[in-house]
């Protein structure tokens, strides 16, 4: 029953664009894999909305290649490259009910009225939007609206969908909701797809890799826990999770804050100045200052407490004057040992949890 | 049984609480309000409500000051008077087609420019208006004529023999309307085609449709709203035109305008050129009213269901 587009695989090479002087992409290359999931993330500026323009050809490269499977489609006219693209805004035409959009491209295609008809149906099913077929655009919700959208996107069972910020309209609890189900549509047609968002989170739910982008390159392209687990850059680490930064030294192997020595599971970089990524719901309230072995220990004062409910967060001074933020749920053991502010607090970090990255 | 006999009364003295002050206030609030209007409400009543009336009022007696229909039948009856009707629609009909097979292209392409290019052009658009008619009128005149400068030109290229016949008669009025009518459908028509969301385009070519049938699918059906107000505001404008018809048309083409003014200023029959007023406003108020319900139909979906 599902409408199953064969997946390819997308092959982008040495994509370069420039706005006047203004170099949005630089020599950028990625591999998305076919029936892949990939997220586009990075802030505003980064280029992430530039590269899926240029892959649905609205934007015109520099310079570069794009393959889908083995055709070159670098200066292939947009509606010649049979691309989905589900729009930031819909773009739903507003002069046709919700049937006549999502039968749009059948209808460019001369699909026969029938079997328009029963693909249609069978794309409203999928979007869970059965009979609404008569409905204007401006009788939906924006969820909804949003599902027009999506079903329009891949009625014609493109080879691959491109989708920009399509949830950002939204409000928080459809938006959760709809990345679930976008996740699992995505799972069920097994469409190669490029998703952009600056939303980590969403990026995080959703997608199968990641392609951090920054400046007009891509940081790091990873699944979603080994960027959360490893982030190779400060970027990167500032802009997957919460992170604090403490400034360590590499000398002799081995890695130093002031004076402490520093214990870490990765190898040991080169020798020069470090950062150390401390995530805080990694961070633990020790009871001594003397804990096992493999355990790295901050000497800091607890500065605040805020009570989130279901969790807390803890604001610690080092004595450099660094501030540390520490993440942990309200249990109650937690709770009965909880320091008042002001007071001195030792926080752990395991080994394996202490991740480094080059100092910019 | 006491208590519940005192939360009945206190309930009971509750639904009316203030009731009648609260009214009060309501009231006189709304006269307040109808205070704060009055002033211009007694402008509309002043400039157009008593001169409307009173031109209907004029258009009910004849020449004698008797109280007749006269002014009326003499639409039926005269030949003349359906002759400048069918003319003034015709020239309405022509420029306005005219205006709408040159002002799309235009507008179109003043929708596609970037801001700045766009807001240098519309500048172009806007000039003439701020030449007066007469003046402007004078100058097609002079172009046009048997011995003007298309003439002229023409016939040192030898494209032509004789002298074109283009001022002095039909294609002179619409020739003149026309330029002087155009800026009012390019501007309601560029101001409509810049709300197209250009996603929308980028969405149809996204979903196979190439350049034309974009502009044919999307493009064209969403602009028509303000295409139909363009056509709404010359058509309606060509109806009440005089200075033009007047002075290009050498006297050939009557419009309901000029016979207006000649039936009261040459012939000092006012009842009769009431008359042709009230039967103008009646028909452009039809009009409106048509255009009015076709927009309203398009918007419930004729298009849509197609």
């Amino acid at each position: 029953m599902s409408i199953a587009p064969s997946a390819l695989p997308i092959s982008m090479r040495g994509i370069e664009k420039r706005f006047g002087s203004v170099a949005v992409l630089r020599d950028l290359n990625l591999d998305v894999e076919a029936g892949e999931f990939l997220t586009l993330l990075g802030p505003s500026g980064s280029g992430k909305t530039t590269l899926l323009m240029i892959l649905a050809g609205f934007v015109r490269a520099n310079a570069g290649s794009i393959k889908v499977g083995n055709d070159e489609i670098i200066t292939t006219p947009p509606h010649k490259r049979n691309i989905g693209m589900v729009f930031q805004n819909y773009a739903l035409f507003p002069h046709m009910n919700v049937f006549h959009n999502i039968a749009f491209p059948l209808k460019q295609r001369s699909v026969t009225a029938a079997k328009t008809a029963e693909r249609v149906e069978k794309a409203l099913d999928l979007v869970k939007l059965q009979g609404l077929g008569e409905r204007r655009v401006d009788q939906l919700s924006g969820g909804q609206r949003q599902r027009v959208a999506l079903a329009r996107a891949i009625v014609f069972e493109p080879r691959i969908v491109l989708m920009d910020e399509p949830l950002s309209a939204l409000d928080k609890g459809l938006r959760e909701h709809m990345q679930i189900e976008l996740r699992a549509l995505h799972r069920r047609l097994g469409m190669t797809t490029v998703y952009v968002t600056h939303d980590q989170r969403e990026a995080i739910t959703m997608s199968d890799r990641i392609a951090v982008m920054n400046g007009g390159r891509i940081e790091q392209l990873d699944r979603p826990e080994t960027l959360y687990a490893t982030p190779q850059t400060r970027f990167v680490a500032g802009f997957i999770g919460e992170s604090n930064f403490i400034p360590v030294e590499c000398r002799n192997g081995s890695v130093w804050y002031e004076d402490r020595r520093i214990h870490t599971a990765a190898p040991v970089p080169a020798a020069g100045q470090h950062l150390m990524v401390v995530r805080p719901e990694k961070l633990r309230l020790l009871a001594n200052a003397e804990p096992a072995s493999g355990v790295n220990v901050l000497n800091a004062t607890l500065s605040d407490i805020i009570y989130q409910g279901d969790s807390f967060v803890c604001y610690a001074v080092l004595r450099d004057g660094r501030q540390l933020t520490l993440r942990d749920y309200c249990r109650s053991d937690v709770l009965a040992k909880m320091p008042a502010s002001g007071q001195p607090v030792s926080l752990g970090l395991d080994a394996q949890d202490t991740i480094l990255v080059a100092a910019d | 049984m006491s208590a519940p006999a005192l939360m009945q009364e206190t309930a009971g003295a509750g639904q009316d609480l203030n009731a009648q002050a609260l009214r009060t206030d309501a009231r006189r609030e709304s006269l307040r309000l109808l205070a704060l209007l009055s002033p211009s409400l007694f402008l509309v009543f002043a400039i157009i409500i008593v001169p409307i009336g009173w031109l209907f009022w004029l258009s009910l007696f004849d020449e004698a000051g008797a109280f007749s229909a006269a002014n009326y039948a003499r639409f039926f009856e005269q030949v003349s008077y359906i002759k400048t009707f069918t003319t003034t629609f015709k020239v309405a009909f022509i420029v306005t087609g005219a205006c709408v097979l040159l002002g799309y292209p235009l507008a179109y392409m003043l929708s596609q420019l970037p801001r700045r290019a766009a807001s240098i052009c519309l500048i172009f658009v806007i000039l003439p208006f701020w030449t007066s008619v007469l003046v402007r009128t004078y100058a097609w005149l002079v172009i046009l004529q048997r011995k003007g400068l298309i003439n002229s030109w023409l016939i040192d290229l030898g494209v032509i023999s004789q002298p074109l016949s283009l001022a002095n008669n039909l294609s002179g009025v619409v020739i003149g309307m026309t330029h002087i009518l155009l800026p009012f459908l390019v501007l309601p028509l560029y101001a409509s085609m810049k709300t197209i969301d250009t996603d929308c385009l980028r969405a149809g070519m996204n979903l196979g449709a190439g350049p034309v049938a974009t502009f044919r699918q999307i493009f064209f059906p969403l602009s028509l709203p303000g295409l139909a107000s363009g056509v709404v505001i010359v058509f309606v404008l060509c109806l009440g035109f005089f200075v033009t018809p007047a002075l290009m048309g050498g006297g050939k083409v009557i419009m309901w305008a000029m016979r207006m003014e000649q039936t009261t200023s040459l012939y000092s029959n006012w009842g009769a050129g009431a008359a042709l007023g009230v039967v103008l406003l009646v028909v452009t108020l039809a009009l409106l009213g048509l255009f009015q319900w076709l927009l309203g139909a398009r918007a419930t979906g004729v298009w849509s269901s197609r």
